[in-house]
This record gives C-alpha cells, sequence and structure tokens, in this order.
C-alpha cells in the first residue's frame, strides 16, 4: 500500500502510542480534588506546557479542544460574538476563501443566521493571502469583529506570513485567528512571534490522536464558548480533559516540531522527485499552488512558502474522481484534494479561489507525503500514473 | 471479470452485488449521485439517491469488503431524465422516467465510463434474466422488471448483469438478511424517484407553470370544462379529471391534443383500442424478421397481450392488438415479448407508442 494522503491524517508515530497506552490504564479526573484526580491534572498540565514550548506559546495561552473543526469554529464565533458584543457595530467578519471548511462554513453560518457580514480576502494565484489584500478587506477595521487566514492551505499547500498578516490586522485592531493545522510541524510556526490572536491545530496530522485539537488563545483574546459547562478550559471550553489524547498530542507535537527541518528536507525531496516523474509521465499535467522552492520570505530563514508534503497536480481532460478510484485500484492512496460533499467530490473550492478554472479544479488530485514516506512510494506511483491518466482521460470530464 | 455493482442503497442492489463478489468477479461498488439537491434523509419507500441511501450502500460496500465510490451523475440525469419527463408531458405524452435512466443513464453513461476505465461489465440489482444475450423476464412476476429495461440494445446488454433474476424478491431479502445487512427490511422504492412527494402534477406545475385548455367530451362532443394543464393527465386516466357529466357515467382520457391543449374525454366503450403504431423500435437482439406474432406490454404494470407485430411505412411498428386494450399512452413503451412459459418470456424489443387506433 502507498499511503500518499497525510494532510487528510497521518499515522500515529510509536512514542506516542505508548504514552497514550500508559495513560489509558490509569484512572482520575483533572477536574477531580483527591489523588487519582490531582495526578491526572498533574499530566494534563505537563502536557500543557511542554505544547505551549513546542508552539511558542504561553502554557495559559493553550486551550483544549476536540479537534482542528472544533477549535476553528470556536475561535471565528467565539471572538466575532465577543467583540460585537462589545460593540454592536463590528458585524463584518474578513476571511479568506480557501480556508477549510471548518471556517468557511462557521462563518457561512454567522452570515446567515446571525447578522454577520462576510468580507472575502482575494487569495493570490498560489493560494496565499498577501498583507496587502488582507490591508484592503478590513478598511479601517472598526466594523470588522475578527479575521482568520489559514497558515498553510491542506490543499494546495500555500504557506502565508501570518507576522505581516497579523501586523497588518492589528494595525486597525483586528484580531487574526489562523489554521495551523497543516503548518504546525511542517514549517516553522511561533505563537508569540507570529503576533496572531488565535491559532487552531490539531493532533491527527502530525502523528497524534484524533478527535485532539488545541486553540492557542491570546490571554487579552475575548472569546465566548461554544459549549458550556464545567468551564474547565480558561470558561471558553467545558468538558473533562482526555489526558490520553493530551499526553498523546503534546508527545507528537514535541517530536513533529524537534525534528521538523531534517523531516521537512527529506519529505520535500521525496515530494520534488514526485513531481518531476509526474511532468515528465504526463507532460501537460499542471502544479498547482506555489513553485516547489518557494521561500515565504525570500529568505531560507522565513521557512518554506510551500508545505514540503503537498504536491498537487491538475491532469488536463482526466476526473479527479477516475483518477482517484485507478489509483486507489493499484494501490496508491491519494486525495482529489477537494471537499467532499456527502461523498460527491465538488471541484476544489480553494483552486476555484486561485482564480483556476472549473476543469482544472476538477481534474486534480492531491499527493501529500509524510514522516512514512518513502522513495519506494514515489516509484509506485511514477509506475502507474501514465496509464493511469491515459485511461481516465478515455473516461471523459462527464457533463458537469 | 472486473464489474461496476451500481449500489443504490436499496436490498436489490446490494444483494446483486454481493452474488456478484460471490461468483468470483472483482466488484468495485458505485453510488450514483442522481439529484443536484440531495436530502440528508430518505422518507419511507420514496425518493432515491440521498445521503441515507449512499451510506446504506457504503456500509454494504464496506461488509463484502469491495472499495466504494459515488459518481456523480446529477447533470445527466437532470437533462437527460427530468428534462425528457417534463417535456414529454408538456407535448401530451406519457414518459416512463425508469426505462429512460436505464437507457441514459445505467446502460450508457455509467456503463460507457465503467468500460472506459477499464471493467467489462455495470452489475444492477434489477430482477430480470439475462443469459447468453437473451434478456427475459424475472422468476418473480410480481417484481419482474423486464419492461424498464426492454430498450436495452445487444450492445448495452453486452455490458450488464442482472443476478437477481432467478430469484424471487422474498429470496433476496433472505439473502440480505442472512448476511445482516441492516437493507434487508429498507422498503421498496415505488413512485418517481426524483419527485419524492409524490405528486407528479404538482411537479410539473411548477416546472411548467399553468397551461390551460378546453376538456372535450367525445360523448356529447361538447366542452364541458377547462383543465390548468394537459400535462395533468394521462390517457386512460379517470380519477380526477374535475369535470361533471351529464349522464353519470365515468368518463376516461381519450387523447391528448398538445397544440391547442385539448384534453378529449370519453366513456369506457370509447376508450379500448385494437391497433398502436410505434416511433422505430430498439431491438434486444438483432431486429426479427416481421411480420411476427408476439406479445406486447404497453406500460409498466400492465399484463402483455398477443399481438402481431407489422412494419410501418416509417420504420416503425404497427402492433394489431389481438383485443381491445385501454389507457395506451402515447410516449410509453410497447415492449415486446416472446411468450416462454419455462425459460421466462424473452424480451424482443420495443418502440415508443405514437398513437393508436
Ligand atoms: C486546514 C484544516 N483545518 C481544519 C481541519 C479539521 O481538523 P480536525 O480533523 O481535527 O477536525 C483540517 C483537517 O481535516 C485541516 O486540514
Amino acid at each position: 500500500m502507498t499511503y500518499l494522503d497525510h494532510a487528510a491524517t497521518t499515522p500515529m508515530l510509536p512514542e506516542v502510542l505508548a504514552a497514550m497506552a500508559e495513560q489509558w490504564g490509569r484512572v482520575g479526573n483533572a477536574s477531580s480534588l483527591h489523588a487519582s484526580g490531582r495526578a491526572a491534572r498533574r499530566t494534563a498540565e505537563q502536557a500543557r506546557e511542554r505544547l505551549a514550548a513546542s508552539l511558542g506559546a504561553r502554557p495559559s495561552e493553550v486551550l483544549f479542544t476536540g479537534g482542528g473543526t472544533e477549535s476553528d469554529n470556536l475561535a471565528v464565533k467565539g471572538i466575532a460574538w465577543a467583540r460585537r458584543e462589545a460593540d454592536p457595530r463590528r458585524r463584518r467578519v474578513v476571511v479568506s476563501p480557501a480556508e477549510h471548511h471548518a471556517v468557511l462554513d462557521s462563518v457561512e453560518w454567522l452570515a446567515e443566521h446571525d447578522g454577520v457580514e462576510i468580507t472575502w480576502v482575494d487569495v493570490d494565484p498560489h493560494g496565499r493571502v498577501t498583507p496587502a489584500a488582507l490591508r484592503a478587506a478590513l478598511g479601517d477595521g472598526e466594523d470588522v469583529s475578527v479575521a482568520s487566514v489559514m497558515w498553510a492551505n491542506n490543499e494546495i499547500g500555500a504557506v502565508s506570513d501570518l507576522a505581516a498578516l497579523a501586523d497588518v490586522a492589528h494595525a486597525v485592531g483586528v484580531p487574526l485567528h489562523t489554521d495551523a493545522v497543516q503548518a504546525v510541524g511542517q514549517v516553522p510556526v511561533d505563537f508569540a512571534a507570529s503576533g496572531v490572536d488565535a491559532l487552531t491545530m490539531t493532533g491527527h496530522k502530525l502523528g497524534g490522536p484524533m478527535g485532539a485539537g488545541l486553540l492557542v488563545l491570546r490571554r487579552d483574546a475575548d472569546c465566548m464558548p461554544l459549549l458550556h459547562g464545567g468551564g474547565q478550559e480558561r470558561d471558553v471550553r467545558s468538558g473533562t480533559l482526555d489526558v490520553p489524547a493530551i499526553v498523546g498530542l503534546a508527545t507528537a507535537t514535541a517530536l513533529a516540531v524537534d525534528g521538523r527541518e531534517d523531516r521537512a528536507e527529506r519529505i520535500a525531496s521525496l515530494r520534488d522527485r514526485l513531481v518531476a516523474g509526474i511532468m515528465a509521465a504526463v507532460p501537460d499535467a499542471q502544479l498547482n499552488g506555489p513553485p516547489l522552492d518557494d521561500l515565504l520570505d525570500g529568505t531560507p530563514e522565513g521557512g518554506p512558502g510551500r508545505l514540503p508534503g503537498n504536491a498537487h497536480v491538475s491532469f488536463p481532460g482526466a476526473e479527479g474522481d477516475a483518477l482517484l478510484m485507478l489509483l486507489d485500484a493499484r494501490g496508491v492512496e491519494c486525495s482529489t484534494g477537494s471537499a467532499c460533499s456527502a461523498g460527491v467530490a465538488r471541484p476544489s473550492h480553494v483552486l476555484l479561489a486561485t482564480g483556476a478554472d472549473a476543469a482544472r479544479a476538477r481534474s486534480s488530485l492531491r499527493f501529500s507525503l509524510g514522516h512514512t514516506s518513502t522513495p519506494e512510494d514515489v516509484e509506485q506511483v511514477l509506475d502507474v500514473i501514465g496509464p493511469v491518466v491515459e485511461r481516465a482521460r478515455r473516461a471523459g470530464m462527464g457533463r458537469r | 471479470m472486473r464489474v461496476v455493482a451500481a449500489m443504490s442503497g436499496g436490498v436489490d442492489s446490494a444483494v446483486a452485488a454481493a452474488l456478484a463478489v460471490d461468483a468470483g468477479h472483482d466488484v468495485t461498488g458505485v453510488h450514483l449521485a442522481l439529484s443536484q439537491d440531495r436530502r440528508a434523509m430518505r422518507s419511507g419507500s420514496r425518493g432515491c439517491c440521498t445521503v441515507e441511501d449512499a451510506d446504506d450502500a457504503r456500509r454494504v460496500a464496506g461488509e463484502l469488503g469491495i472499495p466504494f465510490y459515488v459518481w456523480d451523475l446529477a447533470a445527466e440525469f437532470s437533462e437527460d431524465v427530468v428534462d425528457d419527463f417534463v417535456a414529454e408531458y408538456a407535448a401530451g405524452r406519457t414518459p416512463n422516467p425508469c426505462l429512460r435512466c436505464n437507457e441514459k443513464i445505467k446502460f450508457t453513461a455509467v456503463l460507457d465510463r465503467a468500460l472506459a476505465l477499464g471493467f467489462d461489465a455495470v452489475v444492477t440489482g434489477h430482477h430480470a434474466r439475462l443469459a447468453d444475450g437473451e434478456l427475459r423476464r424475472s422468476v418473480d412476476p410480481a417484481k419482474d422488471q423486464s419492461y424498464v429495461l426492454g430498450v436495452l440494445t445487444p450492445r448495452q446488454l453486452a455490458g450488464a448483469a442482472f443476478p437477481l433474476g432467478g430469484m424471487t424478491k422474498q429470496r433476496v431479502r433472505a439473502i440480505a438478511a442472512e448476511r445482516g445487512y441492516a437493507v434487508a427490511t429498507k422498503p421498496d422504492s415505488h413512485d418517481i424517484c426524483f419527485i419524492p412527494d409524490g405528486d407528479t402534477r404538482g411537479f410539473l406545475a411548477r416546472r411548467l407553470g399553468a397551461l390551460p385548455g378546453p376538456v372535450v367530451d367525445a360523448a356529447t362532443g361538447t366542452t364541458v370544462g377547462e383543465h390548468q394543464g394537459a400535462y395533468g393527465f394521462t390517457v386512460g386516466q379517470r380519477r380526477g379529471l374535475g369535470v361533471a357529466t351529464v349522464d353519470q357515467r365515468p368518463r376516461y382520457v381519450l387523447d391528448i391534443e398538445p397544440v391547442s391543449r385539448t384534453v378529449t374525454i370519453g366513456t369506457a366503450d370509447q376508450t379500448g383500442v385494437g391497433e398502436v403504431r410505434t416511433a422505430p423500435p430498439t431491438w434486444t437482439a438483432a431486429a426479427p424478421e416481421l411480420p411476427l406474432r408476439a406479445e406486447v406490454q404497453l406500460r409498466a404494470h400492465g399484463a402483455a397481450v398477443p399481438c402481431e407485430v407489422r412494419a410501418a411505412g416509417d420504420g416503425g411498428l404497427r402492433l394489431l392488438l389481438d383485443g381491445q386494450q385501454r389507457g395506451v399512452a402515447p410516449g410509453q413503451s410497447a415492449v415486446l415479448y416472446d411468450p416462454d412459459p419455462v425459460r421466462g418470456d424473452r424480451v424482443l424489443g420495443q418502440g415508443t407508442v405514437l398513437g393508436t387506433a
């Protein structure tokens, strides 16, 4: 099996499995006052401190959630509500159309049910948000409750410069949230240095468990809760802490962040070989997203402008669906890189946001490499991609 | 063989897929998303291809351990089946959308795509027998679906497999139950899948708007009322005519004339027809020599009646019925069978009804 869908989820690290297994055998609610409770609390707080260190945040800024989707919802809705309550003129939210559905559908829900107005920030042809585009969308910022721009795009791998964007937002007094689910462990992410007010991350994209995530939230950021109850997490998030998952999350994040540079280099070189091989086999294939060797601020210190494991390619005349099915039958697992609504592939909203046409969006595949990827995985794809594309082209594009 | 099993989420296609796996084929499950605006849940026996149906199909595919995908054919379905349905009614005819779907979607769009992708055939849960290229009625006469497959050509039949034709519906449910499939007790779907509330007249009214015209009683030659759209009527229809007649005898729709939008009604003795004319036919095998003795079925759940099949000058058929038939609606298919009580009546082909005499 050739698993090239690490952006969907990546295998758990053995160290994480071991750390979680150890916790599962224990009893203790971190909110209980007895010895077992205190032990659980201590474990959770150690994990919180470890996570804060990995992410350049303070422990009190780290809020445990049930994953990336929850964190995105909490940040976008919670900050929009809190800031509008403080000043009713703040009716606008500013987001990029290339966001993950956890952000997009949150703001669309606010617009439909809660009188919020959405201003879309333009994304450039590579899929990133520039400071100028954000500045234009914010205007004087007076009527804006929150802005949200993802750190790295899950489909086409574009990385935006969040430090520069945070400066722009703060210049007009608007807090900035970023979905860094795909960024942590792949590119340098430092919460404090970036200046963002809220940051989403999740465990299962970096070798940790599913259903465990974080919202890193500045201490001075106002955010209304979505879940009411015990108020465990700074009264912003309620629910008994899932200590085994939290330990897994902290272990995975530390390993992912500490080993980032070497791993990223290794994965990027595999990715580059994959893209070069695909282009050789299918000369009219088109790479989507930033150039492979893109640098965020033009210097190596700024880190890569594209996720190291991301290869997103369009194959004109072939449907992504058909390509995926044919590759699956040959043991290669990837994604159409498009949002999936109830199993029906839709043209990628991200590609459409970059200005690509619907045909290009529908004929795309995302290969995402990760910590278990090997040169053999790449060869496996290159062995079959030519005939697979040829076959998919024979089946045509349908009538959509 | 490498086959695509079209899996609607119902019990029939689930068992058909399972039997294809048992037969040793390399099976890939495919659920067809046919509606632009998919509903989350199914309500009873109505509607189709909801998200819930896709989930039911995926669940069975998961048990079978076969790959499963959803193919989005909503655009094709909308143009070739739904728009065709509306246009046919607008033209005063009574289409059969299930037959059209088999012709244009399952055994054209899906089959062509499957063949292009390297599959050999499409397996469905239709109740009909298909062996050696011969299409025959199911052993379960109550569930037989050969009528809506009568439009298939030899090339299409060569790429089709119907594993359920040799068993009753009861047996199909029993197999599903033995295997523990939750769909074993799922209600059969009936009605038209793209009209989930079952209100065909309301659906057509929304699509076509009010197109009023006269209702003329052939028994007296007088205009007896006005209707809001001839599309609300089908030749042979008795109920819901909305007119009062002096003699108290029931009236039936005899004819729908789309240009003047005249709906002509008459008494029972005026409804019988002895001859049916069709458009140029399709045949399930090499075209037979005409004239020919056969049985003809004139609607999905009608009985077959003996007839003589003759060539008409325009490439169509003239069907001389042995007795009088009621409610023969233009637009329906006249499906021809060669009776065979042992192996099952064989489908010869079909022609779309153009008119009657
Ligand atoms: C960019 C991005 N945001 C949010 C999510 C959702 O995270 P989770 O699966 O933890 O809910 C994902 C992954 O699915 C993602 O790629």
